[in-house]
């Protein structure tokens, strides 16, 4: 079926650095609406995806670095697939996890952005065998 | 991300402009942190605010609870709908105290 074919949106290298975040999020902010989303679904994804770059950059690289991220936006039918490389070491995918927001305080709400907001969040083994890799799904609306 | 802090009525009001991302919250922190720190109770207009993120938020929340620890009063005033919506996701915009604008000649406002 063609429409299930993958389509690629969007492919994105950057240094791991806050500075390009601002970029990023405007890039795929108009791909977004390229795609039909609607204004609440691309702002919610945009903050996911910024939030996802923030984890790599702070506890990936553990800090700003040179080295690269990499987002990339499938299409498949109604359905947009974004993957997420880095270059750091493995993290421990078991302790990345959104934390209990009964408890007000300042951090840590990134990781509960990304599973509001995204249908399906997963770590993957990159195909280079280094680096780390989450793919997150979301259903076009 | 720009920024002003304004007197009114004995209150501090501090306004943010733009986006207030990983790369501007410091400096958001430092100010509303700044503001806390002056003894004063603090509104927060957001209505200039284009996008925050979990670090922006964070700065809200830390300093929200500075005020507490001081006994003074930390409020956000004309919360945008793509600020509210973060607060929302963050289940904070039940925990911020929010008007709608500036109390006017209330002092005991928030």
């Amino acid at each position: 079926m063609p429409e299930t074919r993958p389509k690629r949106v969007l492919q994105l290298r950057f240094p791991a650095r806050a500075g390009e975040l601002k970029r990023v999020r405007d890039a795929l902010r108009e791909r977004l609406e390229g795609c039909g989303c609607s204004d609440k679904s691309c702002a919610d994804i945009v903050l996911a995806i910024d939030e996802a770059c923030q984890n790599i950059i702070r506890h990936a690289y553990r800090g700003e670095s040179d080295q690269a991220i990499e987002l990339e936006v499938e299409r498949r039918g109604d359905r947009l697939v974004f993957t997420l490389t880095d270059e750091a070491p493995a993290i421990d995918p078991s302790r990345v996890k959104p934390r209990d927001l009964e408890d007000v305080r300042p951090g840590g709400l990134g990781t509960h952005f990304i599973r509001r907001v995204m249908d399906e969040v997963e770590f993957l083994q990159p195909a280079s065998g280094r680096g780390n890799l989450l793919r997150m799904v979301r259903r076009i609306d | 991300m720009e920024h002003a802090v304004r007197e009114e009525q004995g209150n501090l009001v501090v306004s943010f402009r733009g986006e207030v991302d990983l790369e501007h919250s410091p400096k958001a922190r430092a100010v509303l942190l700044g503001c806390v720190e002056r003894g004063r109770d603090v509104f927060v207009d957001l209505s200039g605010v284009s996008y925050i993120d979990s670090s922006g938020v964070a700065s809200l929340v830390e300093a929200f609870q500075a005020s507490r620890k001081k006994g003074l009063k930390f409020a956000l005033v004309s919360v945008n709908a793509a600020a509210l919506r973060v607060l929302e996701l963050a289940r904070l915009d039940k925990v911020f105290t929010i008007h709608e604008s500036l109390p006017e000649g209330d002092r005991g406002g928030a």
